[in-house]
């Protein structure tokens, strides 16, 4: 692998925007694909928009968007069109149900999806103009370690790991860290459990993942890798029925057992990384 | 079933189909109306013979460009949602131009004959092999984990090279090819085009770095070793055990549900 999804590698007409991650940007990720993790993007937003906070979603997985489907909107102007130059920035970005504000893919992003210098200063250049809008900006990111992902969690200023209790979830998440501590120098992912069996059963599989880590990972002494355990998202009818009905649990349900567990997660998230709402 | 609308009679005087019987004959499918068979089913073969040929490459009968095509977009459809690993080989008989010029073309087509055959044979029922033009061949294999797709196509590779393909009563030729390949990017819908330019580089690497040989882009890789996925998975060990001991320690049920008597072992 090159330096292509390092926040600071330098294509050189990049050099004039940020090289820091931008602040407020929270990648939420994931190892293996269908873990819930877009699930957990728009209801996160739903609930950090109840909190008074003012929220935008960016579909940035461009090769298998989702977000259209969870929220069940499926506009005429997409990212796709602000890439193609076909429509501004500011037409694209649609309200949500859940009180928030989404910037969908479109399905033509499939395109964008191998990263070439100018796809790359394109998203750079949209993302850092919404960001002095808002007051925190969740990038829902495709699966895996592709460069269009990696490029995308570069940009944040703070990962959201989104895994389940199977195995085959544990090992990409792991392996997905591991690339995140190797390639960007990450100290800190914080972590969600979806699909929690038991209560409690989510910090156990944190514990074990920071062990492995701590046991495998060679860091630099000053530097160790932290995994922050965020919470856990139980297991709940309620999740599968609003994800048929494509509707927001924060919306239909938000006292059921997963419902609470996604506004805590928004309180953590609120306590460690997002200002308060004056 | 009703028709939706008034069905003509179709009277096959009136349709030119000589072409299209004769391109059915060339290709040994001769399609002739029985006896007492409706135009309409006799029409619906000849539209079927079409399609059949429509797909395949009349020097070799393998699958043709089209066929490939259509066969990388339903891939891509899986891939996309199962993570299944699918590995697309573009192979290229090496020099191929020189067996052309030194026996002469019809030597050129036995020879493509013959590696057509060879792949075709070297591959399990469910991959699809094609030619995807001149001296190109392309081999498609769903179900193919990263670690055993170079072993499928060094041993396409070395199958090759150790044809003797007869051109003429004398002479035997020996062809090599260079195989370039890269598996559908997992969990995410690409487009057939990217794929076939990925392998098509690999292909590439392959030609530059001296022929007759496999380069595969590989798979970014999510290793996670034997030792590491065993610590990973303590607690969930660890949490059978607890299971195991709580369901020791409780009477068990018998069929009624009602606990029953332990007896000490």
């Amino acid at each position: 692998m090159n330096d292509v999804m390092s926040p600071t590698a330098g294509h050189p007409s990049t050099a004039k925007l940020p090289l820091k991650p931008l602040g407020k940007v929270i990648a939420v990720t994931s190892g293996k694909g269908g873990v819930g993790k877009t699930f957990v993007s728009a209801n996160l937003a739903a609930a950090l928009a109840k909190r008074g906070h003012k929220v935008l979603v960016l579909d940035a997985d461009l090769g298998l968007a989702n977000l259209d489907v969870v929220l069940n909107l499926y506009p005429k102007t997409t990212l796709h069109d602000v890439f193609t130059g076909k429509a501004k920035l500011e037409d694209a970005i649609l309200p949500a149900p859940g009180g928030f504000s989404v910037l969908l893919a479109g399905s033509g992003m499939v395109e964008y999806s191998r990263l070439t210098p100018e796809v790359r200063d394109e998203f750079l250049r949209i993302i850092s103009s919404l960001v002095p809008h808002y007051d925190v900006v969740l990038l829902d990111t495709g699966a895996g370690i592709s460069d269009v992902v990696l490029f995308a969690v570069s940009l944040a200023s703070e990962v959201l790991m989104v895994a389940t209790p199977e195995p085959t979830s544990l090992t990409d998440a792991y392996a997905t860290i591991k690339v995140l501590v190797g390639q960007q120098q990450r100290q800190i992912v914080r972590v969600v459990v979806n699909q929690a069996s038991r209560p409690g059963s989510g910090l156990t599989i944190t514990n074990q993942l920071q062990q492995v880590l701590d046991r495998f990972v060679v860091t630099e002494p000053d530097r160790p890798i932290r995994l922050i355990h965020m919470g856990d998202i139980p297991v709940d009818p309620e999740v599968r029925q609003a994800i048929m009905r494509r509707q927001l649990l924060m919306q239909t349900t938000p006292g059921c057992p997963a419902g609470v567990a996604i506004s805590q997660l928004a309180r953590k998230l609120e306590e460690s990384v997002i200002p308060k709402p004056a | 079933m009703a028709p939706l609308t008034l069905s003509p009679q179709i009277d096959l005087q009136d349709l030119q189909l000589d072409d299209a019987r004769a391109l059915l004959k060339h290709d040994a499918k001769e399609i002739q109306q029985e006896a007492e068979e409706s135009p309409t089913g006799y029409l619906q073969r000849v539209i079927d013979g079409l399609c059949e040929i429509s797909l395949k490459d009349p020097l070799t009968g393998l699958g043709n460009r089209r066929h490939l095509r259509s066969i990388l977009e339903r891939s891509i459809e899986t891939v996309a949602r199962s993570g299944e690993s699918v590995l697309l080989l573009l192979l290229d008989i090496d020099h191929f131009k020189s067996i052309n010029d030194t026996y002469g073309h019809q030597a050129g087509d036995q020879v493509l004959q013959a590696i057509a055959n060879c792949l075709a044979d070297c591959v399990r029922p469910m991959d699809t092999v094609v030619r995807y033009g001149g001296e190109e061949f392309a081999v498609i294999l769903p179900h193919c984990p990263p670690l055993f797709g170079r072993a499928v196509a060094e041993r396409i590779r070395q199958t090759v090279a150790s044809l003797s393909i007869p051109v003429s009563p004398l002479i035997n030729v020996q062809a090599t090819i260079s195989i370039g390949g890269a598996y559908a990017p997992e969990w995410v819908r690409s487009t057939a085009d990217l794929w076939i330019e990925r392998a098509d580089q690999q292909l590439y690497r392959a030609k530059s770095s001296g022929r007759n040989q496999v380069c595969l882009d590989q798979p970014r890789e999510l290793s996670v070793s034997a030792e590491e996925k065993g610590l990973l998975f303590a607690h969930i060990a660890t949490e059978e055990a607890t299971m195991i001991r709580n369901l020791s320690g409780d009477a068990p049920l018998d069929l009624q549900g009602n606990a029953t008597k332990r007896v000490n072992a």
